[in-house]
């Protein structure tokens, strides 16, 4: 694999759009969600989404693959939800949780690796997407108990060492930390992380990307953008970066704190936009590139993308935009 | 990439960032929640009542703690799930979990259990080699690997370091395992050399202290990054009980330990003297302890403990005028302005006299006279009688119950000079030279109603109706303020008033007064240039002999004032606007290049390090505050005022002092850079928003141009991306708690003292962020290299005009530079709608780069340029004569 640091000093990389918009689009049934093993889970699994890359692999690569072509260098594993926290709403243990995870990052890497050998100039990377679960480590969900906890910092450190061996087995090429609303649980995901990496004695470039949940600049657990960065800062991450939550523009400050402090590349990837009432995106492709220019004009990212509501259209225009400037540069405003 | 292996700050998170960097300030951690050291701690634990201890908590990151170290070790707690449970209920309170956490424990399962709560970047207190190297480097592996820092307690299997060669030796070999084994950040790592108690009596307790001291120093020196912390109430162990002792002990031990390289400790804010403070006898029996300077030196202290325990704060100096009668040593008191025995001195004669009210009219307003008239003859300096003021303030306080007793039995009997009431006006929060105007009229026997700040014209009519005032003083620094000393004046005259208005500030001159002012009232106004002269003309406008013939000398004064004023006005001559746009300063745009900041948008310092402005202060601008003219450093060789400056400028020192140690203020800052290019005399930015500028339209030499800021950056059509840059900054965050403290206690000198030393810190703080602009955000003069004196000079590139001063004095573009620089919550200064910057110890302006950029003054503009200002702000003719009124050259 060619190393990825330093195509990152030479431009800005393109990370794929949103799966679950793509995913819709194909307006599935229940059925798309099962195969003969799970025809009779007592269970529904409709809205599973990342069990298609097991019961419906065709509609996945043909996603990956409409990525790959809008011009994104990186694209995501269909494993935002690859947990034994998250799966457990489907009443899905830890044989599916590996399955989904090993299947999701194959599929992805056989359809990189044909766009790479197409143009092997423009090499395509996987990263393995790892959401952060449907529980909070530091955050109580009654409140009238404060002190309670839905999880415990162990169990997630367990869930997310599955997630991390059967991705890297899947062959990923990178570990995708995102939409952090709970610094603690990132913390654990790292913490996984690294336990896997020393246990075979091999690292992966790690990426983190935290989300700022409104106008007040914080995460949900409550930590400014800088205390996020410290708070991480201790593994040797490839990147760190905001997605979700806010529109490009909403977005900048917080780049901005980032691509001041951090030692690490710097990564963004936006909604379309804040939702409409109907909870629909619909910021087009060139308002989002038009907004997502203004990071590139400040130097502030070396890697670019879209969340929420974003299309290949949307990568295709990012694309566009990306190639026109200089990535940013680590260390080049100095820290105070 | 990762951390740089150079880059030794230490950086920790609660919800909030704290960053420790060499030169950072001593790092306060709170003590008290800790099952260990506080009795009541452990005792609502036991209960199980953590809602009162989250309460602990919260008081101390309210008091100031930075980092709040939890510990539960208690044989009688489970001490796994107290902190579990304490960690997740700090979690739920922003207000106490924004600073980062300290997990405490002897215990490796408790400190595990606490990293698994903790989402910030935590301290783990402690790991050491007590247990062996490989339960060492599993230990600081783990806490690496949850992202903490790490305290190292010099402990190794063969026990505790307890002299300098075994702190030196474990600390070597632990910061050794820890950099090359297990590749734990440099700069995380916080080692604890042992903090024994001294004075035990014991022979090998003798070098407890300097030990410390001297392994703190040698693994500063020698374990790059690392840095050094230690509980600092265990050296005063032996003197339990004795609070004072150890209130100064712990200070001058953590006096010594900074100066050894000490970054942090866990300190009880209650158990802590000002070291300056302590009493010097004191000092140097602890100093010589902690020192080792003496074999009886433990002896000496504990002989000097023994005579002030149960004592309390009684001396056992004396002096020779405290043999002198209760009247001289009141009079000496009040000369010097010694405030330590004015209670006791004030009762002694309140028991001598016969009505409180004569202690006050005989002996203190003699003594008041003396300083009165010292003042007046120029051997007594403004810093001296502000104090002597505070202690006559102390002793009419003390006397005030009594004096109430009395009036209840006898009806009142007042003999004041008279009542003045005092304000600064709407709009305006700068108010230094109206507290000293006060204390001296107050000193001379007028009572002194001061109304504070941004008062408006009502409440000052209304309060003066009150309090029957015979004369409203009006202060303000802004020029908007002049505006509304006139709205004062006119509504003075509406009401019939004929009470004399004495106008003063920075802004106001005697050519206002005169010809905007005076005008219309027809009662007495005049303007006071400084403190000194205030007390005469109140005395001569209250006094009934005199008050007709002042008055009349006044008018008359004015009335001359403003003819000659209007004949001087028309010599003056002016141009028209387009001639003076067709005379602006021509640059050569085509040659220019421009250089881009290292960001555009905005950049907040929050917490600026206040000992970093010490160096920055100009101080000239301080003497004169304080009524004391002269250039800074050569005032002290002044004949006369030489040696009281020297004097106020050492007591202005220990101030800042202890500022900067216990963080008493705090230093705030916002810049910005923004695309930008000259339109005409706009600055317009390429994120749409427009800055207007005015020109100078007084008539100038053929070959001189007509200067207006926009000037000096690129034009549209040059082609060339431009940029300007705004600032916002203030070190007045806090100063209202102590302003608060010191008029509670009467103390005008240190409340005047703490408003002057913050105004200087702010020009400082101004000063300091324009230079890292120039070298480093902007980057425009990366190899300046120009010493304080040059600086203050402005010998450097580039300039940071401020809206409202000479070069732009429309103080309403003001609003647009704080909305982009959202100064309102980045540096938590507010505009009032007379667009004054509250706190007052606040700066704002813009800066240009352009090498030919330099200060000047707009001037007098004219009727052409009103005009087309308001069609280009947008805004009514009669909204921009009112916001530009000092301005205007003709009658409006």
């Amino acid at each position: 694999m060619t190393n990825i640091r330093d195509i990152l000093k030479e431009r800005i990389l393109v990370l794929d759009g949103a799966m679950g918009t793509m995913i819709q689009r194909h307006k599935l049934e229940e059925k798309d969600f099962r195969n003969e093993a799970l025809a009779n889970h007592a269970h529904p699994l409709k809205g599973n989404n990342d069990l298609l890359s097991i019961t419906r692999p065709d509609v996945i690569k043909e996603i990956h693959r409409l990525y790959l072509e809008a011009g994104a260098d990186i694209i995501e594993t269909n494993t935002f939800s690859g947990t034994v926290i998250a799966q457990s709403d489907y009443h899905l243990g830890a044989d599916w949780v590996y399955q989904i995870n090993f299947q999701s990052a194959k599929i992805a890497r056989e359809v990189a690796d044909v766009f790479t050998k197409m143009n092997p100039h423009k090499p395509r990377f996987v990263a393995g997407s790892m959401g952060p679960t449907t529980k909070l480590a530091s955050m109580s969900p009654n409140v009238n108990d404060p002190g309670f906890r839905a999880i415990t910092f162990d169990e997630l450190v367990d869930a997310f060492a599955l997630q991390v061996k059967a991705l890297i087995e899947g062959g990923v090429d990178i570990l995708l930390i995102e939409t952090i609303t709970d610094t603690l649980n990132a913390k654990a995901a790292l913490f996984a992380a690294q336990q896997y990496f020393d246990q075979i004695g091999k690292n992966y470039p790690v990426m983190i990307s935290g989300t700022i949940t409104d106008a007040s600049g914080r995460t949900l657990s409550g930590q400014t953008t800088e205390a996020f960065l410290i708070s991480v800062q201790h593994m040797p991450l490839l990147s760190i970066g905001l997605n979700c939550a806010l529109g490009a523009a909403a977005l900048r400050p917080y780049l901005q704190v980032l691509a001041y402090k951090s030692p690490f590349f710097v990564s963004a990837y936006p909604n379309a936009g804040l939702p409409n009432e109907f909870g629909q995106y619909d910021q087009t492709a060139s308002e989002m590139a038009a907004q997502v220019e203004e990071f590139c004009k400040e130097g502030l990212v070396n890697i670019l993308g879209g969340c929420c509501g974003t299309t290949p259209e949307h990568i295709k225009a990012i694309a566009e935009i990306a190639q026109k400037y200089k990535p940013h540069q680590i260390g080049l405003t100095a820290q105070t | 990439m990762g951390q740089t292996t150079t880059d030794y700050t230490l950086k920790l998170s609660g919800l909030e960032p704290l960053i420790i960097f060499p030169g950072s300030n001593f790092i306060n951690i709170g003590e008290r929640t800790n099952v260990t050291g506080s009795k009541k701690f452990l005792k609502l634990i036991k209960e199980g009542r953590f809602e009162t201890a989250l309460e602990v908590a919260r008081d101390q990151v309210q008091g100031g703690a930075q980092i709040i170290d939890i510990n539960m070790d208690e044989g009688m707690i489970d001490g796994v799930e107290s902190m579990v449970k304490f960690l997740h209920l700090i979690a739920s309170e922003p207000d106490i979990s924004r600073v980062p956490v300290m997990i405490d424990s002897s215990r490796w399962e408790i400190i595990e259990a606490g990293l698994k709560c903790v989402q910030g970047k935590c301290v783990v207190n402690s790991i050491s080699l007590k247990g062996g190297e490989d339960e060492f480097i599993h230990q600081a592996k783990t806490v690496k690997n949850f992202g903490a820092a790490v305290i190292v307690m010099l402990f190794d299997e063969k026990g505790q370091a307890d002299n300098l060669e075994r702190r030196i030796e474990i600390a070597q070999r632990a910061y050794k395992i820890l950099t090359q084994k297990v590749h734990f950040p440099a700069g995380d790592i916080i080692f604890d050399p042992n903090i024994f108690p001294v004075a035990t009596g014991m022979e090998e307790h003798r070098k407890n202290a300097i030990d410390f001291f001297n392994g703190t120093k040698w693994i500063k020196e020698n374990l790059p990054g690392a840095k050094v912390s230690g509980g600092v109430s265990n050296v005063s162990f032996s003197f339990r009980g004795n609070d004072k002792v150890r209130e100064a002990m712990h200070a001058a031990f953590l006096y010594h330990g900074i100066k050894h390289g000490m970054d942090m400790g866990i300190v009880n804010p209650s158990q802590l003297e000002v070291y300056d403070e302590i009493d010097k006898e004191l000092l140097e029996y602890v100093e010589d302890v902690l020192l080792d300077r003496r074999d009886d030196a433990t002896e000496r202290l504990l002989t000097y403990a023994e005579k002030v325990k149960g004592k309390g704060k009684e001396k056992a100096i004396d002096e020779e005028w405290r043999k002198a009668s209760v009247e001289e040593r009141l009079s000496h008191a009040l000369v010097k302005g010694i405030v330590e025995f004015i209670d006791a001195d004030t009762e002694e004669a309140r028991q001598k006299y016969p009505k409180p009210l004569e202690v006050i009219e005989g002996p203190l307003m003699s003594g008041m006279n003396i300083v009165g008239d010292l003042f007046g003859q120029g051997k007594m300096f403004l810093p001296q009688v502000v104090k002597s003021a505070r202690v006559m303030k102390k002793a009419v306080a003390y006397l005030m119950p009594y004096m109430e007793e009395e009036k209840r039995k006898n009806g009142n009997l007042s003999t004041n000079q008279g009542t003045i009431l005092l304000a600064t006006v709407k709009g305006d929060v700068h108010d230094i030279g109206k507290n000293i105007v006060g204390v001296v009229l107050a000193c001379n026997n007028f009572e002194i109603i001061d109304l504070g700040v941004m008062v408006p014209a009502e409440k000052i009519l209304e309060a003066a109706q009150k309090h029957h005032a015979d004369v409203i003083g009006l202060s303000g620094l802004i020029t908007p303020s002049l505006d509304e000393m006139v709205h004062m004046a006119k509504e003075m005259e509406r009401l019939g008033l004929k009470l004399p208005l004495l106008i003063g500030g920075a802004t106001t001159s005697r050519a206002h007064t005169a010809v905007k002012i005076d005008p219309v009232y027809s009662g007495p106004v005049v303007h006071v240039l400084d403190a000194s002269k205030s007390v005469p003309v109140a005395q001569s406008l209250i006094s009934p002999e005199n008050r007709s013939e002042t008055e009349k000398k006044f008018k008359a004064e004015y009335e001359q004032f403003r003819i000659d004023y209007k004949k001087r006005k028309k010599e003056k001559n002016f141009v028209s606007l387009e001639k003076a746009d067709a005379c602006k300063l021509k640059i050569d745009w085509a040659s220019f290049k421009p250089s881009t900041p290292a960001f555009s948008g905005i950049k907040v310092f929050d917490n600026f390090p206040l000992e970093e402005l010490r160096a920055h202060i100009d101080w000239t601008p301080f003497f004169l505050t304080w009524e004391l003219t002269g250039k800074y450093p050569t005032i002290f060789d002044d004949k006369i005022i030489g040696s009281e400056a020297k004097k106020l400028f050492d007591d202005a020192n220990k101030m800042l002092d202890e500022v900067i140690h216990k963080k008493l203020l705090q230093a705030k800052a916002v810049i910005g850079f923004w695309p930008a290019n000259s339109n005409g005399n706009d600055v317009v930015l390429t994120n749409g928003l427009t800055f207007n500028f005015l020109r100078q339209q007084n008539e100038k030499a053929a070959d001189q141009p007509y200067l207006c800021l926009a000037d000096f950056i690129a034009p549209v059509k040059s082609d060339k991306q431009d940029y300007l840059g705004g600032f916002a900054v203030t070190t007045g965050i806090g100063i209202e708690k102590l302003i608060e403290q010191y008029e509670k206690d009467h103390d005008d000198y240190h409340s005047i003292m703490i408003k002057s030393i913050a105004d200087r810190l702010a020009e400082a703080l101004a000063e300091k962020m324009h230079e890292m602009v120039r070298k480093e955000y902007w980057g425009y003069a990366k190899d300046e290299q120009l010493s304080n004196d040059e600086l203050i000079k402005e010998k450097y590139q580039g300039i940071r005009p401020a809206p409202g001063y000479p070069a732009c004095p429309d103080h309403t573009e003001k609003r647009k530079l704080f909305n982009l620089l959202e100064a309102e919550k980045n540096a938590g200064i507010i505009l009032t709608e007379n667009f004054a910057m509250y706190p007052a110890a606040s700066v704002s302006g813009f800066y240009f780069s352009h090498p030919e950029s330099k200060y000047f003054a707009v001037g007098k503009i004219q009727k052409d340029q009103v005009e087309n200002y308001a069609q280009r702000k947008n805004e009514s003719i009669d909204y921009v004569e009112k916001w530009l009124s000092p301005n205007l050259g003709y009658d409006n």
